[in-house]
């Protein structure tokens, strides 16, 4: 049965459903309500929930409850997912699993609260200091914001490595129907590394600090391994009007402004199609490069002034145009304003 | 079917109650729809607003820009949204609290005494739901009943003794000539 429920409390229920046994939070507008929901359905459900001091606390809460075995979770908004960033290149190192969810503001600096989608860098990037990744996901609907922390707590786990949600302060503040459809909650991968107490068998050992002559390159190659095999294996998208001439490209609430305009731009016979990138790490490029024989151009529109765009260069290899729209400091594209942009190709 | 709808007001009026109420309705009724709030910096007292999109296909952007209908609650509502909504479209006017008429651009304007009628039923507070059903007589986008219905929903938890003023709010407004 269909029910209407927002954003943040969906992604909540979903990490819920998942088997989230942990959650760490700290308050900061637009992602409040979920850390709310949790408050109250986490301990209802018996698990743990704490309003940590600070997003750095908060996040080394993850560090420590993925480190003894927990599905453990943090949520937060851009600035406070700037503080975080130095647990998660740690948990990176340390290849723990842990999920972090972060409701895009406009920014930079304390910005507004306005949703956005200025943090892609931040986020594809590796975000914190060393070589490393996190697996990204964006969802676009308040389904897939529910179904969405099990894909991330179980992709986290397969390759050891955090995974990130990122969404925005519209996806996450919005309601629509939706169905709280069973989720998986099998925790995937090897997890003979737990520290859940070493009587009867050798200790181990979790750490990111590797001094011997040699040892970090080594284990920077053994993290690179990884990384690929990601990129090889977990590109995911979603493809409307596969035989479109003009490609836009859009994640999370730009997708949904997209959609409605494809509609819009298809209704008056233009091909225009939309490639919805459902992980942007790994970025989907193999389906961008089989793309780009056919289509005449590619246009990328985001709510920044430009950063997935980059990825979507880098994939094409200035074989096809690539066209940028954008808005920036929490402002909103509107299917309008793409409309515009098509017809200027 | 498409329909974009604006709903502005005081914060405290109601406005985000009245957005999930029609949403609620329009969801028991199988048509797609999204709700999206904006209560931002603003207090009791300021201004809210939500937007919400009824329609018969899946529904992209949440972010309304040039809205079909507006419902207006407060007088600073009107000059931040009026000039936004599409030419030829409906604004419900809350007469009560409204006594400007120069700044409304084309389209069909409805004035109802809103807070006057919601006084008169005894409950200030639903001045917003006869507001809602006022609107909802003008652009049968759902059915009276199935706010009615809604109203259960919504209200069964915490609030169940408001169920039947509110659904007396709702006939008031949808009666109003």
């Amino acid at each position: 049965m269909k029910q209407l429920m927002k954003g943040s409390a969906a992604l909540g229920e979903g990490a819920i459903q998942a088997g989230g046994g942990a959650y760490f939070g700290y308050p900061i507008t637009p992602q409040n309500e979920l850390t709310e929901y949790m408050s109250r359905r986490m301990l209802e459900e018996r698990r743990v929930f704490i309003q940590a001091e600070s997003e750095l606390a908060a996040i080394n809460m993850v560090f420590g409850a993925s480190v003894a075995g927990a599905r453990a979770m943090t949520s937060s908004s851009s600035p406070g997912v700037s503080l975080k960033q130095e647990g998660i290149s740690y948990m990176a190192g340390c290849e723990l699993p842990g999920l972090i969810v972060n409701v895009q503001r406009g920014g930079p600096g304390l910005g507004n609260i306005s949703g956005s989608q200025a943090d892609y860098f931040q986020a594809v990037r590796g975000g914190g200091h060393g070589d490393y990744q996190v697996i990204v996901l964006t969802p676009a609907s308040v389904q897939e914001m529910y179904e969405m922390p099990s894909m991330a707590f179980s992709l986290s786990e397969k390759y050891r490595t955090p995974a990130l949600i990122l969404t925005d302060g519209i996806l996450a503040q919005m309601q629509e129907p939706m169905e709280l459809v069973k989720i998986n909650a099998a925790r995937s991968g090897d997890q003979s590394w737990i520290l859940d107490g070493c009587k009867g068998r050798a200790p181990r050992k979790i750490r990111s600090l590797l001094m011997e002559e040699g040892a970090l390159e080594a284990h920077n190659r053994h993290l690179q391994k990884k990384y690929i095999e990601i990129k090889n294996k977990e590109q995911r998208y979603q493809l409307i009007n596969e035989q479109a001439e003009i490609m836009l490209v859009a994640y999370g609430v730009s997708a949904r402004v997209c959609y409605t305009a494809v509609q819009e731009a298809n209704r008056k016979g233009l091909k225009v199609g939309l490639l919805r990138p459902i992980t942007v790490w790994p970025f989907p490029e193999k389906i961008i490069q089989e793309l780009v024989p056919q289509v005449k151009a590619f246009l990328v529109i985001e709510l920044s002034a430009g950063q997935m765009v980059e990825d979507v260069n880098l994939a094409v290899n200035g074989k096809t145009p690539v066209y940028f729209y954008g808005r920036a400091g929490g402002a909103c594209v509107t299917p309008e304003e793409v409309i515009k942009e098509i017809g200027k190709i | 079917m498409r329909e974009e709808l604006i709903i502005a007001g005081f914060g405290g009026q109601g406005i985000m109650f009245t957005g999930t109420l029609l949403s609620q309705a329009a969801m028991m009724e199988g048509k797609f729809v999204t709700y999206f709030p904006s209560y931002g910096a603003e207090v009791r007292g300021g201004t809210a607003h939500c937007s919400v999109t009824i329609a018969d296909t899946s529904i992209g952007s949440p972010v309304i820009t040039h809205p079909d209908s507006l419902l207006i609650l407060n007088k600073p509502s009107l000059g931040r949204f009026g000039p936004r909504l599409k030419k030829g479209g409906l604004l419900v006017l809350n007469s009560t609290l409204i006594e400007d008429e120069t700044s409304i651009g084309g389209g069909q304007v409805v004035r109802l005494p809103a807070t006057d009628i919601a006084e008169k039923i005894g409950q200030i507070t639903v001045a917003n739901i006869v507001a809602l059903g006022k609107y909802l007589a003008l652009r049968k986008i759902v059915s009276q009943e199935s706010v009615g219905q809604a109203l259960e929903v919504l209200l069964a938890k915490k609030k169940k003794e408001l169920i039947e003023v509110n659904k007396k709010a709702l006939l008031a407004g949808y009666e109003y000539k």
